[in-house]
């Protein structure tokens, strides 16, 4: 008979094994990163932060500079919607081809035709070609095509995040139910009615909660941006920054914040309403 | 439309050694006709109404609509074909957010086009429609209301609702009065069969209920492992067929299988098989 003493939790050699793993892992890479806290407690590196901390109370708040700081805000919100707009022209057609559940060819079957499967990858390699390219990297790229200015941000956003959504996409419709969509298709209906009717509706919400966060990060991505020229935001905190204008850096971060709790705001009453 | 399936054998799953859910089966549904299929659990009925319906393709032998072999066709065609034939499943498959008026029109959904489709989830093209079906099912009052707030038998009616909306000429019902109280559930067969009738159209059915099949469909198919048991007038359907259909290990009192008078009548609270 087992006694308390004798038994042993069978999971406990795995997570020993996971944790050891996780450390032999870690450790290695922080020394390659040359990750070194100490050097944050410097003296020399101590006082030059503090010079420039005291610098940002109170945060620039004169008329002249909110103004400046309304128009950058507006244009960068204006890039990241843009892109994402067009990043969504990319993501949906692209998730529908890939989206394995809308295939009539499979009715009945469960061969796929080799072209279609074929197409299947070109989609998911075309997605991954887009999103490998971080944005920052393709707006370089595009500054030199179009030059200085939004279209270059705006094009920036739309690749990366096309791909991004177009994956996370096709994994929402995959991890979907599928049935209420293949019955439809079973009576007849079309590849796009089935959709329209039958997938969208399971997936709307996770659909629209997705595309509001990456709509948060391409904020944030066209304040990076600002800072390689493609207008906003981070061209003039650019700015400030190479000014050493502490109290207009402190404004704009507190900008960022108040548009990440906006977007934050925005993609709960979304959900709200979905559901 | 006159289906036809000779020796046909459909297996669940692509291996030679996957499961035989239809074995070498032989039928022949004349256009307009009003069939039952009854069998014990998993001998194959919902199976071979998907085959019907050309949703699972046979193993060997062959389906013929109108003479024409769906699995010979293009996918194009073959899926043309699906649209005249609406198959209904047990439980239809209602997306949870979506609004009961909307499931009840994507019955139209073949007969239209992607654009008006579209146009119908923006604003719904014939809400009158719906409602008028759902009427049938005494569910009228259920039409803005989202299907996840939907009991199992209003459910299942939406599901037979949404067939009203279907203008198919073959009809594939898979228990469709399963989740419905036998009062209920018989007004629900009526109502199909009076639709079928109207509009000319085959009616299949599968059904749990045997006296509601012998007292509802001239003919009766009996399925048992995949094979046809009988298929016969249900004048001459016996009390010991059924015995053998259903199973040695199921013995019946011979008045739980009592053919009801009148063949309109409402059956008598019925046995579950």
């Amino acid at each position: 008979m087992q006694t308390a003493k004798a038994w042993r939790d069978p999971a406990w050699n795995v997570r020993l094994t996971l944790f050891l793993l996780f450390l032999v892992v870690l450790l290695p890479t922080g020394y390659v990163a040359e990750f070194n806290p100490a050097i944050l407690f410097d003296k020399n590196s101590l006082r030059t932060s503090g010079q420039f901390l005291a610098t940002f109370l109170p945060p620039a708040h004169s008329t002249e500079f909110l103004t400046l700081a309304a128009a950058a805000t507006w244009k960068t919100v204006a890039i990241a919607t843009v892109g994402i707009f067009f990043a969504l022209l990319i993501a949906l057609p692209s998730s529908l081809i890939a989206n394995q559940a809308l295939s009539i060819s499979t009715i009945g079957r469960d061969r796929l035709c080799t072209w279609c499967q074929l197409l299947r990858y070109a989609i998911r390699w075309w997605l991954i070609a887009l999103r490998s390219i971080p944005e920052l990297v393709w707006a370089l790229l595009f500054v030199r095509a179009v030059g200085l200015g939004d279209t270059a941000g705006v094009m920036a956003i739309a690749l990366t995040y096309g791909g991004m959504l177009g994956k996370v996409f096709i994994e929402i419709f995959e991890s979907s139910e599928p049935e209420a969509t293949r019955a439809l298709l079973r009576n007849g209906a079309g590849r796009l009615q089935a959709f329209f009717y039958g997938t969208l509706p399971a997936c709307l919400p996770e659909l629209v909660s997705y595309t509001v966060y990456r709509w948060e990060c391409a904020i944030r991505a066209s304040v990076i941006m600002g800072f390689v020229g493609a207008g906003g935001l981070g061209q003039q905190m650019e700015l400030s920054m190479r000014m050493l204008a502490g109290a207009e850096v402190f404004s704009f971060l507190a900008i960022f914040v108040a548009l990440v709790w906006v977007a934050d705001l925005v993609s709960r009453e979304l959900r709200r309403v979905l559901d | 439309m006159t289906i036809a399936l000779n020796n046909l054998t459909v297996r669940l799953g692509r291996d030679a050694d996957a499961r035989v859910a239809i074995d070498n089966l032989s039928l022949t549904f004349e256009g307009g006709t009003q069939v039952a299929i009854i069998g014990p659990s998993g001998a194959g009925k919902t199976t071979l109404l998907h085959t019907l319906a050309c949703a699972h393709e046979p193993a060997s032998g062959t389906l013929t609509i109108d003479s024409k072999n769906p699995w010979t066709l293009t996918d194009t065609e073959r899926h043309r074909l699906r649209g005249r034939a609406f198959l209904a499943p047990q439980m239809p498959p209602l997306p949870p957010r979506q609004r009961v008026v909307t499931a009840v029109l994507a019955g139209r959904l073949p007969q239209q086009t992607t654009w008006q489709a579209l146009r119908s989830l923006v604003y719904p093209l014939d809400a009158p429609a719906a409602r008028r079906a759902l009427t049938q099912f005494k569910l009228e009052d259920k039409l803005t209301l989202r299907c996840d707030r939907l009991s199992g038998g209003e459910r299942q009616r939406v599901g037979l609702a949404r067939m009203l909306l279907s203008n198919a000429p073959v009809l594939l019902l898979d228990e469709p009065v399963s989740a419905l109280d036998p009062v209920l559930g018989a007004a629900a067969l009526k109502t199909v069969q009076d639709e079928a009738t109207a509009r000319g159209a085959t009616l299949i059915v599968s059904l749990h209920d045997v006296n509601l099949a012998r007292s509802r469909f001239p003919r009766l198919i009996g399925i048992r492992e995949g094979r046809v048991h009988f298929d016969l007038a249900r004048e001459t359907v016996t009390d010991a067929l059924l015995a053998e259909l259903y199973g040695a290990e199921l013995t019946l009192a011979a008045s739980d299988l009592t053919l009801p008078d009148a063949s309109d009548a409402l059956p008598k609270m019925t046995r579950c098989y």
